[in-house]
């Protein structure tokens, strides 16, 4: 598949040609990544996760409750990708709701992982993740809450990105957790992901939690020659699986090749990183997925009254979302506040003030993306496992702060082994010039 | 002997042009659900942006309650499902409101005030409406997201007038300030009433029962009334603990009774936590010198109209009570009406009719300026009294010109010396036997000759001048 860059360079006849052939191979797919084949425009064709809003389509969040709902207005990333000659192309599958790690948990079925079908590409920006690895996209949008880009790019073999919380608008980005959630880009190679992120970040006065720091654009000013001081966390990798812990050690080489300093750092225990965040997170989704109750818009299950119509329509939801929205019910019960969510919200500042002390030395953090590499389908048979597997993506979204997961290596059997580079805040630059150093240095096939 | 404990929580609309999260407009539509946008139809993918001006308005309020406002306030969810709140959350303040800490001042009866403390007032956004319609429910969202301002008072308040008197002060501020319409029946000023009894000389509060659901000042008098009357007879009778629970009544207009609407084992649990979509607002210099630009407002209009205009105390407190009568007053002494003479005309002759009409002071057929023309006409003599209250009462019919009234009616007085002189020259001269007997002391005849006079007029004559002038004439 060609790249971004070179499609953007694309005349309007191979355009037509181009989309045509995507669309083609993507029917013919076994993967299960794309949901429909929605149009918006002539442009170059992306693929958009089926939780941002764009005009006209029918967007469902991979759920049932949606089922029928169109979409009336754009999202203020469509609209900075149809002023800069991309086009909406497709819907991508996903967890529904954005909750999941392997995209199982969507309306539409589980998508596969293009290096194995008996594999999950990851979630819960599977569909886009899958569809940019397979070959049967351009790039993709996806949304990150807890490592819901760069997880699903690590399993399959592509590069996700999730940007600085504030610099890419979540206007039109059906909430998961709002102080979490972040679009980012998921693309072929480092180059490709910082032309989308260029593209898509913007200070958006529709968006209260939207940044107005000057925006430089990072795809031009792009430099792998930079030598910068990397932090690896060497408690971190020892949670990691061994095929995983020798791809760290194949990346630590290669960046020491291209002239960077690795330093190394140690971080508190991963296991409060995932307390406070499925606190947070749960809160923020109960409430968020509140609206969906069958009265304005999407699919009503009637019943005798009121109530009964509720708790039919919300009845329609998966058992991870409703097993979300009961755990953030429960930590927010009169009572329980102070113990649990309040208690969170002081565990995400001490995270920051972690991060905050490694990057006083480091320029970047050198960190895994899952601790094991994608697992076969329907092998998660219990959630709190599920849940332990975001324990190196999810720290990242409770600081807000920039990381890019890029493939490195294989394990025997095959299947890719991404790691992820980890920015200060608003350091996107050098965070996709370190990115483009390793993926340089490793020269990943 | 039972002391009653009352608080109250009003709900101001704010006036604000735009939705207090979106940009959709606040005005009179005329369909259903016309004036709505992605936010506040809560669509997936939407999020709120709060509005300036809602802000500076509740921020004007605080300013003008002594309050302290807030340069860091918060945003909270309060979430429960109902089809007329369309994101199953309300967005408020509950951690930390915009406005804290202020007091308004209250006029009790025998002339002193009393200091009623402001917890605090915060942002937050109204929900829809529900229309009922046979066996179909409608949803309008047209207010969805609409500004309301609550203003929760201490518990200071200790029977219903001063209750009352509480929420007309309340009322009259926010009319002054122009931050809201108030209009209770429409319901852009809202109550609940807080209220609990307590022996007198015990310091713990008794058990606190919420009545919502008023929407006159005189149904809040009765409705503490009442309220205070069955907890009062529930502790009498032994039965305080089972009867009086911490519960929210509705008041029935129709019967004058409070109705349980919902006991303490459902108490709804409102899962509050910050709304993770806006940042903590922050306010501004800018903000607060924009807030801080206030009209002169009620304590202060009263303290100058007995100051400057030498007004009864009385009197000024009932025209600045409302902003309007107040707007109206001053309108009146700028066509040059001396300030006693417009108090009576405005406060018993104008209302007056208004009343018996069904008027308002809004909607009053006769001008301020129009009125003030008239009252300046009675103070340079123009006209009598009874000349002008028959030229008022044409003004109330149709809008003339007062000038060509007083021509056509005949009712131009006759102030000139010569003229009125004249007259009096012609009726002594008529009554010299009467004059003997006034010069020989019976001075009690003086009645009869300014009678007299004013027959001769026709009751045109200016009545001091007869007097002034009979009384040297008759020396």
């Amino acid at each position: 598949m060609i790249t971004l860059k070179e499609a953007l360079r694309k005349s309007r006849e191979e355009l037509d040609r181009l989309r045509l052939e995507i669309e083609e191979k993507a029917r013919e797919s076994n993967l299960n990544a794309y949901i429909d084949f929605s149009k918006s425009g002539d442009g170059v064709p992306i693929l958009i996760k089926d939780n941002i809003q764009v005009k006209d389509w029918t967007i469902t969040s991979g759920s049932k409750i949606l089922q029928g709902y169109i979409a009336p207005y754009n999202a203020t990333v469509i609209e900075n990708l149809k002023a800069n000659g991309l086009s909406p192309f497709g819907r991508a599958n996903m967890d529904e709701f954005a909750m999941g790690s392997t995209t199982e948990s969507s309306y539409y079925g589980v998508t596969k992982n293009p290096y194995g079908e008996d594999r999950v590409a990851g979630g819960s920006s599977g569909g886009s993740a899958s569809a940019v690895a397979g070959g049967i996209a351009i790039c993709a949008l996806g949304s990150d809450t807890g490592g819901s880009i760069r997880q699903p790019a690590s399993y399959c073999g592509c590069v996700g990105m999730k940007p600085t919380y504030g610099r890419v608008s979540r206007y039109g980005l059906a909430s998961y957790a709002s102080s979490l959630d972040q679009i980012g880009p998921i693309t072929q190679n480092v180059e490709d992901s910082a032309i989308l992120y260029d593209i898509i970040s913007s200070y958006d006065p529709k968006d209260s939690t939207s940044s107005n720091l000057e925006l430089i654009p990072t795809a031009k000013n792009l430099n792998p020659d930079r030598k910068l001081k990397i932090a690896v966390i060497d408690n971190y990798i020892r949670e990691a699986s061994s095929d995983v812990q020798n791809t760290y050690k194949i990346a630590i080489e290669a960046l020491k090749s291209e002239g960077h300093t690795i330093i190394h750092k140690e971080m508190t225990n991963t296991k409060y990183d995932i307390a406070s965040y499925y606190i947070i997170a749960t809160a923020e989704a109960t409430t968020n997925l509140a609206r969906y109750d069958g009265i304005r818009y999407g699919s009503r299950v009637e019943g005798d009254n009121l109530q009964e119509t509720y708790l039919n329509s919300r009845n329609q939801f998966g058992d991870e979302v409703k097993r979300r929205i009961l755990l953030g019910n429960f930590v927010l019960s009169s009572g329980f506040y102070d113990a649990y969510y309040l208690k969170a919200q002081k565990v995400r500042h001490i995270i920051r003030d972690e991060f905050n002390k490694i990057f006083k030395e480091a320029d970047l953090i050198l960190s895994p993306v899952a601790p094991t590499v994608a697992p076969k389908i329907g092998s998660f048979k219990d959630p709190l496992e599920m849940y332990k597997s975001d324990m190196f993506t999810i720290s990242i979204n409770l600081a807000g702060l920039p990381a890019i997961s890029l493939p490195i290596s294989r394990d025997s059997e095959g299947m890719p082994i991404g790691l992820q580079l980890i920015g200060n805040l608003f350091s996107e630059q050098t965070l996709f010039d370190g990115a483009m150093s390793l993926e340089r240095a490793v020269n990943y096939i | 002997m039972f002391e009653t404990v009352i608080g109250l929580e009003v709900h101001v609309q704010l006036n604000t042009k735009t939705k207090l999260f979106c940009s959709c407009p606040t005005s009179f539509a005329e369909h259903q659900n016309i004036n709505t946008c992605p936010t506040c139809l809560a669509l997936p993918g939407a999020l709120p942006v709060v509005n300036r001006e809602a802000v500076i308005k509740a921020m004007r309020f605080g300013y003008a309650v002594n309050a302290t406002v807030n340069h860091i306030s918060n945003f909270d969810r309060k979430s429960y499902f109902y089809p007329d709140s369309p994101s199953a959350y309300q967005i408020t303040q509950l951690y930390r409101a915009v406005v804290q800490n202020g007091e308004l001042f209250i006029d009790l009866d025998n002339g002193t005030k009393k200091r009623i403390g402001i917890t605090q007032a915060h942002l937050e956004a109204d929900a829809g409406k529900n229309i009922h319609d046979g066996d179909i429910s409608k949803v309008d969202l047209n207010r969805a997201g609409t500004p309301l301002m609550e203003i929760v008072s201490e518990p200071d308040m200790r029977s219903a007038s001063e209750a009352v008197a509480y929420l007309k002060k309340l009322h009259s501020t926010v009319r002054y300030l122009d931050i809201s319409d108030a209009n209770m029946q429409e319901g852009s000023f809202r109550c609940d009433v807080n209220v609990s009894i307590r022996p007198k000389g015990q310091k713990e509060f008794g058990t606190r029962v919420e009545i919502k659901n008023i929407n006159s000042f005189k149904f809040v008098a009765s409705a503490i009334n009442y309220e205070v009357q069955r907890q009062i007879e529930a502790y009498e009778d032994g039965i305080y603990k089972d009867e009086v629970i911490q519960e929210t009544r509705l008041w029935d207009t129709d019967r004058g009774v409070t109705k349980s609407m919902r006991g303490k084992e459902e108490a709804a649990d409102y899962r509050y936590f910050p709304d993770p979509d806006l940042r903590p607002l922050v306010v501004t210099d800018e903000m607060i010198e924009e807030a801080k630009k206030m009209p002169e407002l009620p304590d202060a209009k009263v303290k100058r109209y007995i100051e400057e205009l030498k007004i009864k105390r009385v009197d000024a407190l009932i025209i600045c009570s409302d902003k309007e009568l107040a707007q109206f007053f001053e309108e009146m002494l700028s066509r040059g009406a001396s300030a006693k003479t417009s108090v009576n005309w405005l406060t018993t002759e104008l209302l007056g009719r208004l009343n018996k009409s069904g008027y308002s002071i809004i909607d009053s057929p006769v001008s301020g300026k129009k009125l003030g023309e008239l009252v300046s006409k009675i103070d340079s003599g123009a006209i009598n009294g009874k000349g002008a209250k028959d030229i008022l009462d044409v003004l109330m019919e149709e809008d003339r010109d007062i000038d060509e009234l007083i021509e056509s009616m005949g009712l131009a007085q006759i102030s000139d010396d010569r003229a009125i002189l004249e007259i009096i020259d012609n009726i002594l001269s008529k009554n010299q036997d009467k004059v003997e007997e006034y010069r020989g002391g019976k001075v009690k005849l003086i009645g009869f000759f300014v009678g007299q006079v004013m027959k001769a007029s026709r009751g045109s004559a200016n009545p001091q001048k007869v007097n002034q002038l009979l009384r040297e004439r008759l020396k």
